[in-house]
């Protein structure tokens, strides 16, 4: 009996990242790096590419290259030379990008990335510094050049400083890249390298996408472009995956293309296929020095790195005793984590992180706004988590008054005396129960006589009767006692 | 007024013998009147020198001017001026008027009294000026004649009397090649001792501004005007720049004057040869110690170079698409209009090197053209540092011919290209050459060639003026 082979497939993806670097000024001249002004309002002749303008590097960017590579774990180049990569588009003033080919400042390195309960190593390929090009608008229905009256160009844009990242082809599945992409995005925004965030393009990411062949080499991959989301990162991969599996399975062969992904449509379509591949032309750019980067200036540099979001997660684990996936969720965002520091340096860190990454974040969440946006202050969330610590009062009013502060910014304590909330202890709760017993003389009896089933119908009466500012272990304890059973 | 040097005429200015402003008009009127038959000029600008002119001597009266100031100049359409038109000698900017000016011009003193933009060989391109797309510019010493090239308007210009000195560019040779051609001095600084910001690029590794003057006292205090390190040009080097003046008249006793064996062979024209073996003669007679010295890779520096200038050029030149600035021809989708742009902007020369410098930067070709050409650049530098080692400064002629006669080279670029033989191995080294008059042979001017290390100005500038003072040869404006 024959058996008839099944073919596995598995996926092989390597990705490429574009990151705007955090600089205060473009790349290789002094014009201010600013989106979403008035076009053309921030250009000079360097960025226009006027005839006889040089380039000058700007330094900050080399430093933050150089910070994002020690965070990927890659070993800094001694000597990093930019060259031309020559090609023509309107968008593209000198005609060429300075960028970095054969000698970038970064390479070999490797990133951590954990994916559901495992944690893949992506290796990184090489990191290197380049000018984006400028805007194109097109000016007609269709938005895009085909079919368009015309075009204008924003030079707002060029010349800004961007970051290449290319990773090596380890990424298993499109759940994996949409991980490493989120991974990346924290990284870079915890060392204050970039924004990047990708709505806004500070991050851009292409794939290299393939199938593995039965014999365990690599298939021909194709060039997926224009993911500008996480999610589309995910379903773009799924979707071009899934094209090269239904021609694989029908016989057919992938050929080498570059592609584009329709997030509207959910389809892969191809921009230009292998005959119409650039010649760049790449030579040393002659109107730039090589980079020196010494050792001494590197470790200046890795000195004043913030620390990285695995080894801050590590350390919420040490310091706070917090569980691995509790630390996780509040260093997943640089603001959190040190609003959650702030906090745990007054009251219970478990408790804090209970409050944080619940209640805090579902607040935040639920209403769009950022926690930092809000009226819950650190401060106001250590007075709030202290009162309800010394037993001022119940949980569920902290819970109350904690809607409150996060929409008006009113001390915790000033909500609590204002609206009445403050547990109701000591004599007074004695007293409430008293009349609770001689309202319901029936019930009362029955507990005495050792049926404590209808113990919870008096709990309820006093309950109702504090306002729900009562605790309930406590009126239990206190009925019990009075009705010596 | 006309028979001064620009120094001389400077310090008449400062004495208040004559004023910036008749200096202007003086070389006004000479424009005016030799213009028709030299062409040197693509845009006059006699209202900017006047203008300029009466601001230095206003200046005069208060605060003071720069030794260098006020003596009128020419300056060639390469360099980048506020406001007034830049062509580089191309259709494809012909209407073309920069926002800013080249950082040399800055340096020099914003009250430039300059007479107008000079013509050259489109981008700097050529050893004639037949290359401009604005039509020849004419040697002053014959009108059938080139002036050389590419800087051949400032030289013409200089030559001429309209304007007392002026700034040329040398990518291979064009300062010193068309002061050759000329009778004048050109000189061709250290790479990076002069900011190239401004200067509308053609071999960016390569390219240098220098001065065209009527004497080398002249070209020390032109250099010392723009020369220093520039914020803006991330080649300058952050070196101090020294006084090229004060040891000018040291002579040359005990000097090391090495003659360049492979630049004296039988390509250089015999009466050529003859006028530098004349003025190597009279330096040894005046203390100099003179032997051969040798550049082995001087017979691949042709051929380095036109690998090397084509390959940037064909990169530096992609910003003229019409896009911009410039000339754009209309046309259906954005690269029909590059191609119709680009087709009629550039001339043949400009196409020509396009081509040949996409060709050797091509994936598959790089490594046997751009690569093995860059090694040659290294063996280069290495001759020279061996030669400069035993001898202080090295010399040779600046051009293996005297001038020739309009179009008789420009139907075979080779034979054209080979005008820049004597000139390319120092382009190649970026180190200093200068071009110093050395006499005449049949009957038009010969330029001897000097060449000393990286940043030797001060030397190679003091041999110079002594091998002027020995040379059988005076300034003159001509006609």
């Amino acid at each position: 009996m024959k058996v008839e082979e099944k073919r596995t497939y598995q996926a092989v993806i390597g990705l490429e990242f574009h990151v705007h670097l955090a600089t205060r000024t473009k790349m290789f001249c002094g014009c201010r790096v600013v989106y979403g002004d008035e076009p053309n309002t921030h250009t000079c002749p360097v960025c226009l590419g006027h005839p006889g303008t040089l380039p000058v590097v700007n330094e900050k960017a080399i430093e933050l290259g150089v910070m994002a590579g020690r965070a990927l774990n890659c070993e800094v180049s001694e000597r990093a030379v930019f060259a031309r990569k020559n090609y023509f588009y309107p968008d593209l003033p000198k005609g060429y990008q300075i960028s970095q080919f054969d000698e970038p400042i970064c390479t070999g390195g490797h990133l951590d990335v954990p994916v559901g309960d495992e944690t893949v190593r992506v290796g990184i390929t090489r990191l290197h510094l380049e000018e984006d090009a400028a805007k194109n608008v097109h000016v007609g229905e269709s938005g895009r050049m085909h079919g368009s009256v015309g075009s204008l160009v924003d030079f707002n844009r060029g010349g800004t400083p961007l970051m290449e990242i290319v990773t090596e082809p380890d990424i298993p599945s499109p759940e994996a890249a949409r991980a490493t992409a989120n991974h990346l995005k924290e990284i870079m925004r915890a060392i204050g390298v970039s924004e990047a965030d990708m709505e806004k393009g500070q991050l851009r990411c292409d794939a290299n996408v393939s199938i593995r062949n039965l014999d365990g080499s690599f298939g021909v991959k194709t060039e997926l472009k224009n993911m500008n989301s996480f999610r589309f990162v995910e379903r773009g991969l799924a979707r071009e995956l899934e094209r090269q599996r239904d021609i694989l399975d029908s016989g057919g062969k992938i050929e080498q293309s570059t592609l584009h992904y329709d997030p509207e449509t959910d389809e892969v379509h191809e921009l230009r296929s292998k005959e119409y591949a650039h010649d760049y032309r790449y030579f040393p750019e002659p109107d730039l020095m090589p980079l020196k980067l010494s050792e001494a200036w590197v470790r200046e540099i890795e000195d004043r790195m913030p620390e990285l979001p695995d080894e801050m997660r590590q350390r919420f684990v040490e310091e706070y005793g917090l569980s691995p996936y509790d630390a996780g969720v509040l260093t997943a965002d640089r603001d959190l984590a040190s609003y959650y520091e702030a906090v745990a340096a007054e009251v219970d860190p478990k408790q804090a992180a209970n409050w944080i990454s619940g209640d805090l974040r579902s607040l935040s969440n639920e209403s769009g706004t950022e926690i930092s946006d809000s009226g819950a202050s650190p401060e106001h969330m250590i007075g709030l988590l202290q009162l309800v610590t010394d037993g001022s009062i119940s949980r569920s009013a902290a819970r109350d008054v904690l809607g409150t502060v996060f929409e008006t910014g009113d001390s915790p304590s000033v909500i609590v005396e204002r609206e009445g909330l403050s547990s109701v202890g000591g004599d007074e709760l004695s007293g409430v129960v008293e009349g609770v017993i001689s309202a319901n003389p029936e019930e009362a009896e029955r507990i005495r006589a050792g049926d404590k089933k209808v113990i919870g119908v008096l709990i309820g009466q006093v309950m109702k009767a504090t306002r729900g500012n009562a605790d309930g272990g406590r009126v239990r304890e206190i009925l019990l006692q009075k009705l010596g059973s | 007024m006309l028979e001064l040097t620009a120094s001389a005429l400077a310090q008449k200015i400062r004495d208040r013998e004559i004023s910036a402003r008749e200096a202007a008009e003086t070389a006004n009127h000479r424009v005016e009147e030799v213009e028709y038959r030299v062409n040197a000029f693509l845009t006059p600008t006699p209202y900017v020198a006047l203008e300029r002119a009466g601001r230095i001597d206003e200046r005069l009266q208060n605060e003071g001017i720069q030794p260098w100031e006020g003596v009128p100049i020419a300056i060639k359409d390469v360099l980048s001026t506020r406001g007034v038109r830049t062509t580089c000698g191309s259709k494809i900017l012909e209407d073309f008027t920069p926002i800013y000016d080249a950082s040399a011009l800055v340096n020099f003193g914003e009250d430039l009294v300059m007479v107008g933009k000079a013509n050259m060989d489109e981008f700097a391109m050529g050893s004639s000026t037949e290359n401009s797309a604005y039509g020849p510019t004419r040697n002053p010493w014959d009108p059938d004649r080139v002036p050389g090239g590419s800087s051949g308007g400032s030289a013409a210009a200089v030559a001429a009397g309209e304007g007392w000195w002026a700034l040329g560019t040398d990518t291979g040779g064009s300062v010193r090649q068309p002061a050759a051609l000329c009778g004048i001095v050109g000189l061709k600084p250290t790479y990076g001792r002069v900011s190239r910001y401004g200067l509308i690029a053609f071999g960016s590794s390569l390219d240098c501004i220098g001065p065209m003057t009527r004497d080398v006292r002249d070209a020390a205090l032109l250099l010392q005007a723009i020369a220093g390190h520039d914020p803006l040009d991330s080649t300058t080097a952050n070196a101090e720049v020294p006084d090229y003046l004060a040891d000018l008249e040291g002579g040359v006793s005990g000097l090391r004057v090495g003659v360049v064996k492979e630049l004296m062979d039988e390509r250089i024209d015999a009466g050529v040869r003859e006028v530098v073996e004349r003025v190597v003669g009279e330096l040894e007679a005046a203390g100099a110690e003179v032997g051969e010295a040798s550049l082995p890779h001087a017979y691949y520096a042709l051929e380095a170079y036109y690998i090397i200038a084509p390959a940037e050029i064909s990169s530096n030149l992609a910003r003229f698409d019409g896009v911009r600035y410039g000339l754009r021809e209309p046309a259906d989708g954005v690269h029909e209009m590059y191609r119709e742009t680009r087709e009629k902007g550039f001339g043949d020369e400009a196409k020509r090197r396009i081509m040949l410098g996409t060709y050797a930067l091509s994936s598959g070709y790089y490594d046997a053209y751009y690569a093995q050409a860059q090694k040659v650049r290294t063996r280069m530098i290495g001759d020279f540092r061996e030669a400069l080692s035993s001898y202080d400064v090295l010399i040779s002629p600046t051009s293996p011919s005297v001038a020739f006669e309009i179009g008789a080279k420009t139907d075979d670029p080779l034979a054209m290209y080979l005008q820049d033989i004597c000139a390319v191995p120092a382009s190649l080294a970026g180190i200093p050459a200068i071009s110093v008059p050395g006499g005449l042979s049949e009957g038009l001017p010969v330029g001897v060639q000097l060449m000393s290390d990286h940043f030797t100005e001060p030397l190679l500038l003091r041999a110079a003026r002594a091998a002027e003072e020995v040379a059988d040869f005076e300034f003159s404006p001509r006609p």
